[in-house]
């Protein structure tokens, strides 16, 4: 109980510290960026009052104090207001990212599933064929994971979407069929078929980071002497591979992964730029390309709770798993 | 009384080795060597490319999207910049961008995180929450959030933010490594010797975590210099100058996937995949000398296998020699 209410504490204060930052950040800047932000506005066209009011609310009000202003920022979030946005005005930001939320759930998710199921299990073969040809294959995941994911995915889409017409350029479902998301077969098939470029690249380029870190626990878990005293038993190999070994080497991978779905909301941002994919990840990009700072600190407020969410909920299972965290508070 | 020409002959004389003296086999770890070679080619490229090429990055006076030929080894952009050259400035930006960024990182998590470890009690409940916090807050859109609110960004400045959000996942390894050398006989000497905690800091544990923090260092750089791209990617990277990052920005607004140019957006992210790969050979090399396991967990596997072979040979000896006797 004292390990579960200690980390509360922990999560308590990061989510305060994280939308204190998002409440500061441009108001610290050095300067007068509200100002400047206006001028390079106006630069483009006309500033509405919407625009202004937004960045009056973003900078602060010159009028008011900055103590009142934090807590007018607190009763907002409280009462679920997170702005309008300025560029698809006068939608609310709720209700920008609330569409948003389930395309990047629904891609990176699934996409972080199969790279992890396939790491692992990768990994778990190569820690256990440790010391034959395997070993010299291992470095070579390296070079995946130094791929910058986003280049990636204009490879991707450079042989299979423009060389060869086999997958969609961009977007998450076709446009030219569908009004907006429905509930028909239709629909679903095209948008897993516009997922599969996407989820491929994803798994390139993530895949490479489960394999290596479960590869290194298998090897360190291999010479313990519990695995010894299997092996002294006569135990199948397999199960010692599965049973003794891997079950043992996997639990810092589990709780990489609690940290990865944590990151499934904001960790390809770039990604679906690329693509043009209808998550969160392009909405924060168009938010920043239009200066639609609500939208932006919205984003990213809903990303970092994400995250903090699925850290707690890796904490709590992990302390389940493992009785050694629970010791080491 | 000492007179050279009586003390010449001696040292003629060869010490008496008592017992034979086996100098330790010298490991060459040939992940490290190709890594190294990798990264000094790169480096190299850095330095000389823009002085090997006679085509200015910023020269629009070239033919427009013209393959790799003679004149311009890598083509040309859409702009007729020359890609060659192009590639080698970025690769200055680039480099400059990630070693900045990977010690500003570095610096940052020793400062919280072998302090934490090393001082405890309230001290590092404090630093420990600061680095939670900093290892929540997801880091590239926070250097979105950063960068979009800064109209001119120079690329120190991209370094700066990219060092500053992403130092939280180093400190916590380090942490741990300096509660566990806390406690070391040592340390504790010197502690009790009266040094101050600065010096028993820097000249007690740091050193014992030399391996650990050039490889975190070298993880820095590859994260910052992928951030970059990122970054420039997005249109968010250094304003004004040539990054790898900026040439994809270029070739995505340039239509280079679906005018088939692909001399124009493979290069970029493939030296930055290399920069990675060769930094990462490295940091493998590293990790085996700080986890002996990693190195003889395979050798000792490998000479199991060798002697359960030859016992197999021996056994089949064996059965094909009882074989002959009952025949004859």
């Amino acid at each position: 109980m004292r390990y579960v209410g200690r980390r509360l504490v922990i999560y308590a204060v990061t989510l305060w510290a994280a939308i204190s930052l998002n409440f500061f950040l441009p108001r610290m800047l050095p300067g007068d960026p509200a100002s400047i932000l206006i001028a390079k506005m106006s630069r483009n066209g006309d500033v509405t009052e919407a625009q202004l009011e937004s960045i009056r609310r973003l900078f602060g009000n010159p009028e008011a104090s900055l103590w009142q202003q934090y807590l007018d920022y607190w009763e907002q979030l409280f009462s679920g207001d997170l702005g309008t946005s300025v560029s698809f005005y006068p939608t609310p930001v709720t209700e920008l990212i609330g569409s948003a939320l389930p395309w990047s759930i629904g891609l990176v998710g699934v996409a972080t599933i199969i790279s992890f199921t396939i790491g692992i299990g990768a990994g778990m073969f190569t820690g256990w064929k440790r010391g034959t040809w395997v070993d010299h294959v291992v470095p070579s995941t390296t070079l995946l994971q130094s791929l910058p994911y986003f280049w990636v995915a204009m490879v991707l889409i450079y042989f299979f979407s423009v060389q060869n017409q086999w997958f969609p350029i961009i977007g998450g479902y076709n446009v030219f069929m569908f009004n907006g998301p429905e509930w028909s077969w239709e629909f679903v098939g095209s948008v897993l078929y516009h997922a599969i470029l996407p989820a491929i690249t994803i798994v390139i380029s993530s895949v490479g980071g489960w394999l290596l870190g479960m590869r290194n626990m298998m090897v360190s878990t291999m010479g313990e002497d519990y695995v010894t005293t299997a092996e002294a038993k006569g135990l199948k190999k397999r199960r010692i591979m599965t049973t003794y070994a891997a079950r043992n080497a996997m639990l810092p991978s589990i709780a990489g992964f609690g940290v990865a779905l944590g990151f499934v909301v904001g960790g390809f941002v770039v990604m679906e730029t690329v693509f043009s994919y209808p998550g969160i990840g392009k909405l924060m990009i168009t938010a920043v390309r239009a200066n639609d700072y609500a939208l932006m600190q919205g984003v990213f407020l809903v990303i970092t709770l994400t995250v903090l969410v699925a850290m707690f909920i890796t904490d709590m299972i992990y302390g389940l798993i493992d009785p050694r965290a629970r010791q080491n508070v | 009384m000492s007179n050279p020409a009586t003390e010449a002959p001696t040292q003629d004389v060869e010490p008496v080795q008592t017992h034979k003296v086996t100098k330790p086999k010298r490991h060459v770890n040939g992940k490290f060597v190709i890594g190294a070679v990798m990264l000094s080619l790169i480096i190299l490229f850095a330095i000389l490319g823009p002085m090997i090429t006679q085509f200015d990055p910023r020269d629009s006076d070239n033919p427009v999207l013209i393959p790799p030929d003679a004149t311009h080894w890598l083509g040309t952009t859409s702009l007729g910049y020359d890609m060659f050259s192009q590639l080698a400035t970025g690769a200055r930006t680039s480099l400059m961008v990630g070693v900045v960024a990977g010690l500003i990182a570095v610096v940052l998590s020793i400062m919280f995180g072998v302090v934490a470890g090393y001082v405890g009690g309230v001290t590092d409940e404090v630093l420990t929450l600061i680095i939670g916090v900093m290892l929540v807050i997801p880091g590239l859109p926070l250097t979105i959030v950063i960068s979009s609110l800064v109209p001119g960004r120079s690329g120190l400045l991209v370094a700066v933010i990219l060092g500053i959000t992403g130092w939280a996942g180093a400190a916590v390894v380090l942490r741990s490594q300096a509660q566990s050398l806390r406690n070391r006989d040592y340390v504790s000497a010197s502690r009790i010797a009266g040094e101050n905690p600065f010096r028993v800091i820097g000249v007690e544990i740091l050193p014992n975590l030399l391996p650990l923090l050039t490889g975190q260092f070298l993880f820095g750089v590859i994260f910052a210099i992928l951030g970059e791209a990122g970054l420039s990617y997005l249109g968010l990277g250094p304003t004004g100058s040539i990054s790898w990052g900026t040439i994809l920005n270029e070739a995505q607004a340039g239509g280079a996937l679906t005018r088939g140019a692909w001399w124009w957006f493979v290069p970029p992210g493939l030296m930055v995949a290399l920069v990675g790969c060769s930094l990462a050979l490295i940091n493998f090399a590293i990790d085996e000398v700080i986890n002996p396991k990693l190195r003889s967990a395979p050798l000792e596997a490998r000479r199991l296998r060798k002697a359960k072979k030859e016992r197999r040979a021996e056994k089949k000896a064996a059965k094909v020699e009882l074989k002959k006797e009952a025949a004859s």
